[in-house]
C-alpha cells in the first residue's frame, strides 16, 4: 500500500466518536498563536486603514481629520488615472499568471524528464526566487536602460548598428518590460509546484496509454494535464495572492511613470499615500487592490477545493 | 506498507512516478529535449552571471557603450570596500558608507527567528486544518490566506503607526513579529497538505496506546512531515530575507535595517554605485543558494507527496 491510497482513506471523514474535552480544546490552542500574530500585524492595522479610508487623513494633517464617508471611494472611481491603472493591473495579473503558467508548465515537463543532475538544474532554476524583488527591479531597469542597457548593447553587438530603444519609456514597451521582469522572477515558483505535480503522477495510466499507442501530446493532453489540475490551481492561487509583491520591481524600474504610463494600482497607492500625502485616498485604493486579489484567489480557490474532492472520490 | 517519505527523491520517484521507466526509450529525442532545457535555464541564469560579473569587473567597464562583455581583469575592490578592507587609491564605492556588518546581523537574526516562529505557528495551524473538522475551519483558512494578499505597500503605513505607538518601530523584535505574521498563512497552507498525506490512523493508534494528542503530534506526525517543514522553511526564509516594502518603512537606522533597503542606499541622486550594489547582492544570494541547494530535493518531493493538493 502506498502513501497515497492510505492518505485517500484517511481523508474520508472518520466515524463519529466521543470526543474528550482535551481533543475539543486542542484545535483552539494550536490555532491561537498564529491567529493572534496575524490579527496584530495584519488585521488590526488594516482595520485602522479601513477607518482612515473614510476620513480626510493626510500625512501632513495627522492630528486634525474628520469622517467623510465614501468620498474617497467616489473620488477614486472618478479619477481617470485610477481607472486606467485598475484596468492595467487586471490585464497585468491575467497576463502574468497565465504566461507564467504556460512557460512554467513547459519547463516543468522538461525538468521532470531530465535524468542527469536534476538537483543542480533545480537549484539553477530557482535562482530568480532567491533574488530580492528590489534587486530584480534594479537589474531589469539596468538591462532595459536605453543608453547603456544590456538589451540595447546586445543589439549593438549583434547588428553593429546603434539602437537606442527607450524600453522603459515608450508605451507598450514599458509594460512589456515590467511583465518580462515579473515573469523572470516568478516562473520558477510555478516550475517547482508543477514539477512536483508531474512527479506525483501514477505510472499505470501512462503505461496503458503507451500500449494503446497514444502520442506524447495525447498523453500530455488527456493524462498529465487533467491529473495535475489541483497543482495548477494551487500554483495560480498562490501567484495571484503574491502578485502585489511585484510592486518592489515596478517601483524601481519605472515607478509607474513616466507620466503614469506603467502605473499599476500598487504604485499608485504609493504615489497618493506617500508622495502625494493623501493617505486616506491611498487606503481606499489599497482596499480595492485587496478585493481584486481576493476575487482572483477566491475563483481559483473554489477550483482547488473542487478538484481536491474529485481527486479523492 | 510504505508510509515513510523516502529521503532520496530519485529512487522514490522511480518507484512511484512514471519517469523511472523512461530509461529504456531515451536516446535521440531525449538528448534534444535536455539541450532545450539547458538553453531555457541559461536564459533564467544569465542575469545571475551578469550580477556576479559586474561585481568583479573594473568600474570603467560598467555602463559603457560599446559594451565590454568579458572583464579585462578581475577587480575585487567593491567587496573590499564592503568589508572595510583597505583599497587602492581612488577606488570608487559607496559601500564604505554602508554598515554591511549591521545589515548582515539584522537580516540574519530577523530572517532566522521569524522563519522558525512562522514554522512553529504555521505547522500547528496546518495540523488543525488537516485533522480537525469544525464549522469555522474554511472561513478561518480563507481569511488567513487573505492576510497574505494584503500588499506590503498598503500595510506599511498603518503598521508603522501601530509600531511607532508601541515602540516597536526600528526594532529587531518588531520586524520579527511582522515577518512571522506574513509567513504563517502560507506555511499553514503547505503543512495542511503535508499532514493530509500522512495516514490519520498512525496518530490514532498512538492515542489508543496512551499518548496524548499533543504527544502524538510531536512524536508521530511531525517527524513524518519534516520534508514539509523544510519546504515551508525555504519559502518563509526567502520572503524574510528579501522583503522590501515593509522593511523600508519600519526600519529607519542601521540598528534594525536589513539588506533589501540597504541595497537601495547604493543609489544616489547623481551617482549610483552599481558595482557595490551587485557585490552586496552576491553576498545576499550566497546563504539563499546554500539553503535552497540543501532543501530543494525535499521541497519538490514533499510538494509531490500531496502538499499542494490541499
Amino acid at each position: 500500500m502506498t502513501v497515497k491510497t492510505l492518505a485517500r482513506k484517511a481523508a474520508r471523514p472518520p466515524a463519529p466518536r466521543s470526543v474528550s474535552r482535551e481533543t475539543r480544546l486542542l484545535p483552539v490552542t494550536l490555532l491561537l498563536p498564529g491567529i493572534v500574530v496575524i490579527l496584530f500585524v495584519v488585521a488590526f492595522p488594516m482595520l485602522y486603514s479601513l477607518y482612515l479610508s473614510f476620513t480626510n487623513y493626510t500625512l501632513t494633517s495627522a492630528r486634525s481629520f474628520h469622517f467623510v464617508g465614501f468620498e474617497n471611494y467616489i473620488a477614486l472611481f472618478k479619477d481617470p488615472v485610477f481607472r486606467k491603472a485598475f484596468g492595467r493591473t487586471v490585464l497585468f495579473m491575467t497576463l502574468a499568471v497565465n504566461l507564467e503558467f504556460l512557460i512554467g508548465l513547459g519547463i516543468a515537463q522538461l525538468m521532470a524528464k531530465a535524468i542527469r543532475g536534476q538537483g543542480a538544474l533545480r537549484t539553477i532554476m530557482m535562482m530568480p526566487m532567491m533574488f530580492a524583488p528590489i534587486l530584480v527591479g534594479f537589474q531589469f531597469k539596468w538591462f532595459f536602460n536605453s543608453e547603456v542597457g544590456l538589451i540595447n548593447n546586445l543589439l549593438y553587438s549583434l547588428t553593429g548598428a546603434l539602437h537606442i530603444i527607450p524600453w522603459l519609456v515608450q508605451v507598450p514597451l514599458g509594460f512589456i518590460a515590467i511583465l518580462v521582469a515579473e515573469i523572470w522572477m516568478s516562473t520558477p515558483f510555478m516550475v517547482v509546484i508543477l514539477e512536483a505535480g508531474i512527479l506525483s503522477l501514477p505510472l499505470e495510466p501512462f503505461e496503458a496509454a503507451e500500449v494503446d499507442g497514444a502520442s506524447g501530446w495525447q498523453k500530455f493532453r488527456h493524462l498529465t494535464l487533467p491529473m495535475i489540475m489541483p497543482f495548477v490551481y494551487t500554483a495560480m492561487a498562490i501567484r495571484s495572492l503574491d502578485l502585489a509583491r511585484v510592486y518592489d520591481v515596478i517601483s524601481i524600474m519605472t515607478g509607474g511613470g513616466p507620466g503614469n504610463r506603467t502605473e499599476l494600482i500598487w504604485t499608485y497607492v504609493y504615489r497618493l499615500a506617500f508622495s502625494g500625502h493623501n493617505y486616506a485616498m491611498g487606503s481606499a485604493m489599497s482596499y480595492v487592490t485587496v478585493i481584486i486579489s481576493f476575487l482572483f484567489t477566491w475563483y481559483l480557490f473554489r477550483n482547488v477545493i473542487k478538484s481536491r474532492w474529485e481527486g479523492r472520490e | 506498507m510504505n508510509v515513510e517519505i523516502p529521503r532520496t527523491s530519485q529512487s522514490s520517484v522511480s518507484e512511484n512516478g512514471r519517469f523511472g521507466k523512461a530509461g529504456r526509450r531515451r536516446y535521440r529525442s531525449d538528448t534534444a529535449r535536455d539541450i532545450l532545457l539547458y538553453i531555457i535555464l541559461l536564459i533564467f541564469f544569465l542575469p545571475v552571471v551578469w550580477i556576479v560579473l559586474t561585481s568583479v569587473r573594473p568600474n570603467v567597464e560598467i555602463n559603457t557603450r560599446p559594451p565590454v562583455w568579458i572583464p579585462a581583469h578581475l577587480d575585487f575592490d567593491s567587496y573590499k570596500i564592503l568589508f572595510g578592507m583597505p583599497t587602492p587609491e581612488g577606488a570608487f564605492g559607496m559601500g564604505s558608507s554602508i554598515p554591511f556588518e549591521n545589515y548582515t546581523r539584522n537580516s540574519t537574526v530577523i530572517a532566522f527567528t521569524s522563519t522558525v516562529l512562522a514554522l512553529i505557528f504555521g505547522t500547528l495551524a496546518g495540523y488543525v486544518f488537516a485533522r480537525f473538522r469544525f464549522r469555522a475551519r474554511n472561513p478561518i483558512f480563507l481569511s488567513m490566506m487573505l492576510a497574505r494578499a494584503v500588499p506590503g505597500v498598503a500595510l506599511s503605513l498603518p503598521l508603522f503607526i501601530l509600531f511607532a505607538r508601541l515602540g516597536l518601530s526600528d526594532k529587531i523584535p518588531g520586524m520579527i513579529i511582522a515577518y512571522t505574521a506574513l509567513n504563517i498563512p502560507f506555511t499553514a497552507w503547505l503543512m495542511d497538505g503535508f499532514f493530509r498525506a500522512i495516514p490519520e490512523e498512525l496518530s490514532e493508534a498512538a492515542v489508543i496506546d496512551g499518548c496524548s494528542r499533543w504527544t502524538a503530534l510531536l512524536r508521530v506526525d511531525l517527524p513524518l512531515a519534516m520534508p514539509g517543514v523544510a519546504a515551508s522553511g525555504i519559502f518563509a526564509f526567502l520572503t524574510c530575507w528579501n522583503e522590501f516594502a515593509l522593511a523600508t518603512v519600519i526600519t529607519r537606522t542601521p540598528a534594525s535595517r536589513t539588506f533589501p533597503p540597504g541595497l537601495y542606499e547604493f543609489t544616489g541622486q547623481f551617482v549610483s554605485d552599481w558595482r557595490g550594489m551587485t557585490a552586496m547582492s552576491v553576498m545576499m544570494l550566497i546563504p539563499s543558494i546554500i539553503f535552497v541547494a540543501l532543501v530543494q530535493r525535499q521541497l519538490v518531493q514533499g510538494l509531490a507527496s500531496g502538499a499542494t493538493k490541499g
